[in-house]
Order: C-alpha cells, then sequence, then structure tokens
C-alpha cells in the first residue's frame, strides 16, 4: 500500500514536471539571460538540497544512535571533546564558504546578464497599459519608427534592447523563456536585454499585479531570422491594406463614423487615436486583447461585439452596432493583414 | 463569554467594510444614444421640459470609478485642446459656477452630445453614450460638484510644488546630514 502510494506521488510530480516546459517556462530557456538563470536556480536547488539532507542525517544521528555510557561519567575525556569541537568548527566553516559561494555564484551571473547588452543591435519601447503592451521599433530613421502593440518581434539570435515603461500602474515584464522580470513604471525607463538563440515564439505575462484584467495581459516575443525579421518589419511599415469588399469598405467607414476611431489608429486613414492599440495590421497578429483571444473573424466580432464580457473592465466600451454594422467592421478588420 | 460575544459583534462590523462600489462597466441597454429625449433649450413648445428619462445622471454623478473615468476620458478625447483641464481657454472655462447651458448632468450630456453653437462639436455616435454620461459627470465635479470622496484628485503634474514624497527634507533643508 505504502509502495503505490509512493509510485503515485512520483507519477504526479513527473507529470507536474510536465508543465515546466513549453512557450512560457523559466525551467526551458531559450537564450542567454534564461539559461544562466535557470543554471542559477538549479545549482542553488541543488546545494541547498545537499545541506539540508546533510543537516537531516546529522540531526537523525543522534536520535538513532543509541548513546554509550561512560564508565566514569566525571572523567575528562579530551579526545571526544576535542572531536566535537573540531565537527563543529567544521560546519560552521563550510556553511561561511558556501553562503561566501553562492554570492559569488550569483555575482558572476549577475554579469552575464549585464554583458548580454554590450552590443545591442535594435532598440524597442516597451509601454505598459492597463492591459495591453505598447511595442514601439526605434530606428535613426523617423520613417522607419514603427508603434505595433502586444506582440514583440525580434531577430533570433541578436541581443535587443527594451526600454520599458508605463502610463498608469506599475506593470512587469516577464517572458520566463528568455529573461527575467523587470517592472515597467510609470514615469521612470527601465532596460531589460534579451535575447532568443534561436527562432520561436515565447509568450510572456505581466507580472506585477496591475488591476483587473492583470491576468490578460499577455504578450509574445517572436523570434525570427534577422532577413525574415527585416521584412515583417517593412511591411508592418506599410500603411493599411485598402478594402477589398463591399462590405470591408462599409467596415472602413463604419469604423471612421463610430467611436473606434476616437482611440484606435489605422495608417494611411484619418483614425489616428494613440491610446489604444495600432490596428494598422491587426489581423496580422496571433491575438487580440493582449492574449486573451486567438485571432479569428469570431472572436473578432466577439471582442467588438461585448469585449466588457470577454475582459471585464477593460478600456474597450461597449459600442452600440447592429449586426450587419459589426459584421462590417469585422470584414474590414480581418483584411488588415 | 462576553468577550466572545464582543468579538463576534465586531468581526460583523468588520464585514462591512467589505462592501465595495459598483463598477457598471456594461451598459444597461442597447438602446442607441439617439433615443433619449435630453432638452437642448429651455424653450420648449407649450413651455414644459420633458423630464429626463435616464438614470444614468443619478447613478455616475456621485459614483468614483465613473468619474475616473471620465477623467481618462477628457484626457484621452483632448477635451483639454480647448478646455484646458477645465481652467478654459478657447472653450469655456468649466471649473468655475458659470454654467452657459445649465448645470445639470442632462444639459453638459446633451452638450457633450449635441454639440453647442460657436464651437462645441457633437459627439454622437463618436463616443458611446455611457462614456459620455462619464464625461459628464467628470465636468461636474471640476466645480466642486461631486462628494469629494469620490471625485479623483488632480493630477502629479497640475499640482504647484512636487508631490511631498519628491520635495528637499524640511529638516535639513535639501543639504544630507
Amino acid at each position: 500500500m505504502k509502495r503505490l502510494a509512493s509510485i503515485a506521488f512520483a507519477t504526479a510530480i513527473a507529470l507536474s514536471l510536465q508543465g515546466c516546459s513549453g512557450w512560457q517556462s523559466a525551467l526551458d530557456p531559450k537564450g542567454p539571460a534564461a539559461s544562466e538563470l535557470a543554471w542559477l536556480i538549479w545549482f542553488f536547488t541543488g546545494l541547498c538540497a545537499v545541506v539540508w539532507v546533510l543537516v537531516m542525517v546529522a540531526l537523525a544521528m543522534p536520535l538513532m544512535m543509541r548513546s554509550r555510557q561512560r564508565a566514569e561519567p566525571l572523567v575528562l575525556d579530551a579526545g571526544a571533546d576535542n572531536r566535537k569541537l573540531r565537527v563543529v568548527m567544521t560546519a560552521v566553516g563550510l556553511t561561511a564558504v558556501i553562503l561566501v559561494g553562492l554570492t559569488l555564484v550569483s555575482f558572476f551571473a549577475n554579469r552575464t546578464l549585464a554583458a548580454i547588452g554590450s552590443d545591442v543591435a535594435l532598440t524597442i519601447r516597451v509601454t505598459g497599459h492597463q492591459w495591453w503592451w505598447e511595442v514601439r521599433y526605434e530606428d535613426a530613421t523617423p520613417s522607419r519608427i514603427l508603434t505595433t502593440a502586444n506582440e514583440i518581434h525580434i531577430p533570433a539570435g541578436e541581443p535587443v534592447r527594451l526600454l520599458l515603461t508605463s502610463t498608469d500602474v506599475i506593470h512587469s515584464f516577464w517572458v520566463p523563456s528568455l529573461s527575467g522580470k523587470l517592472d515597467l513604471i510609470p514615469g521612470h525607463m527601465n532596460v531589460l536585454d534579451i535575447k532568443a538563440d534561436k527562432p520561436g515564439v515565447y509568450r510572456g505575462q505581466c507580472a506585477e499585479f496591475c488591476g483587473a484584467q492583470h491576468a490578460n495581459m499577455g504578450t509574445f516575443v517572436i523570434a525570427e531570422p534577422r532577413a525574415k525579421f527585416d521584412a515583417w518589419w517593412n511591411d508592418q511599415l506599410q500603411p493599411a491594406a485598402a478594402p477589398m469588399s463591399d462590405e470591408a469598405k462599409a467596415g472602413e467607414n463604419l469604423f471612421l463614423k463610430r467611436p473606434c476611431v476616437m482611440c484606435h489608429k489605422i495608417g494611411g486613414t484619418p483614425a489616428g487615436g494613440t491610446v489604444a492599440p495600432d490596428l494598422t495590421h491587426v489581423a496580422s497578429r496571433q491575438t487580440l486583447a493582449a492574449g486573451t483571444l486567438t485571432m479569428s473573424r469570431g472572436n473578432l466580432a466577439a471582442w467588438i461585439a461585448d469585449p466588457q464580457g470577454v475582459k471585464p473592465g477593460s478600456h474597450m466600451p461597449v459600442v452600440d452596432l447592429s449586426g450587419d454594422e459589426l459584421n462590417a467592421i469585422v470584414a474590414y478588420l480581418e483584411g488588415l493583414k | 463569554m462576553k468577550p466572545a460575544v464582543a468579538m463576534l459583534l465586531l468581526a460583523g462590523l468588520a464585514l462591512a467594510a467589505c462592501q465595495r462600489e459598483e463598477r457598471d462597466t456594461r451598459p444597461q441597454s442597447a438602446l442607441g444614444s439617439g433615443e433619449q429625449p435630453t432638452p437642448v433649450t429651455a424653450l420648449e413648445p407649450g413651455g414644459q421640459r420633458p423630464s429626463p428619462t435616464d438614470n444614468k445622471a443619478a447613478s455616475f454623478e456621485a459614483n468614483a470609478f465613473h468619474l475616473s473615468e471620465g477623467k481618462r476620458l477628457f484626457g484621452w478625447f483632448n477635451c483639454s485642446g480647448c478646455h484646458a483641464n477645465g481652467g478654459g481657454g478657447m472653450g469655456p472655462a468649466l471649473m468655475d459656477e458659470k454654467w452657459i447651458y445649465g448645470s445639470s448632468m442632462e444639459s453638459i450630456h446633451a452638450t457633450i452630445r449635441d454639440g453647442r453653437p460657436n464651437g462645441m462639436p457633437s459627439f454622437r455616435d463618436k463616443i458611446p453614450d455611457d462614456q459620455i454620461w462619464e464625461l459628464a459627470a467628470f465636468v461636474r465635479s471640476l466645480s466642486g460638484n461631486a462628494p469629494s470622496s469620490a471625485a479623483p484628485s488632480r493630477n502629479d503634474d497640475m499640482m504647484a510644488h512636487p508631490s511631498e514624497n519628491r520635495m528637499p527634507d524640511a529638516a535639513t533643508l535639501g543639504k544630507s546630514p
């Protein structure tokens, strides 16, 4: 019975470890910073586990062993007393060495993290909003500066500098597979350097409680080969695709006439709001509403029809639209690839 | 026995603190903003103002959430472009006690929704009705017409001096001891 229970326990632990891999896990590192941190946590955990086992054994030994009766209790036994003193002093010395050692290990890991950004190829401003991420790609040429939302494309294998700030409350940027977390603070700029070793999609999450929809404030770091990244940047700089069907044309008109236009921007149209996510290429993104919904026609319609049902408390208001109007706007947005 | 009863009573009283202001983020009806008869002038046929049918005026007026949302939208929609944070510029001041078209929530709502002569544009169809009510509530609060427990505070950057935690230490006059 006991054996069965222990097997079940081991299986449960093994199964729960399954959750430690995938696109959002600090234990499944995909970049130098995350590797360094993962190594650090495993090293700390391993060493502390060994120390813990040794301490437990040392505590258990006197309990298990029956103490020998001294023949003459009052006679001093210099040899035995010295041995005890040596054991205690060795343990104290080892503790000091281990503590200093761990401090040094942590210090050098920090230096490795700081060295990642020694020659950054790209600077991206990430601004936290309740509850989405504004992403602005800096460039020396003003016409190449690009603003998008919730998805951060980076060239794989190159260090990228993120400048983090916020407009409302404190958020925290955390893509566990790539780096540790760093806060986005209103009125203050934090700098985080990240690097992805291989192309891939890595999920990130706001890691500082920031209000009702903190849990639905996700982001994606999409690492691509340099050529693909440059092509993506050039595509995103283009104005929005002109609507093709009559329905989509009606949708564009409605977008410009209804409250959408007050907050959102669509490049190439008069819509120029900057307080909500840029929708110039909204359909090229993988998710909607900061990782809340996957991108699809149905989800676009659901989000526009009832944002307060999907993400209660978000700043996207319920707009009074008829079914046909909703369909037209969705048809238009769906074409903004 | 007696201390236990007192403790129970105290615990019961503490529960009263769990009451939280409702955040009504969804409009109560899908009715369009064009349907409500809000007077834009005192000159009505028959000399009688139609009574406002919307209960939002009452429910938004002293609600901290709606007031702060109104403040946020006031900035987002660039009301300050003409009204300059309520101080007035191209448009009239909003933080004084002068109301050209009346100080009631309904009047302010009508002003934002339908516009007014000499420059105030109409935001009908551009701002959802609930958000217009939020703006109206905030505009009313600018002149002290909202309970101070609910009214949003002034922005840090509008203060005459930096916030207290950024001031030099009064005891040392800014010099390190």
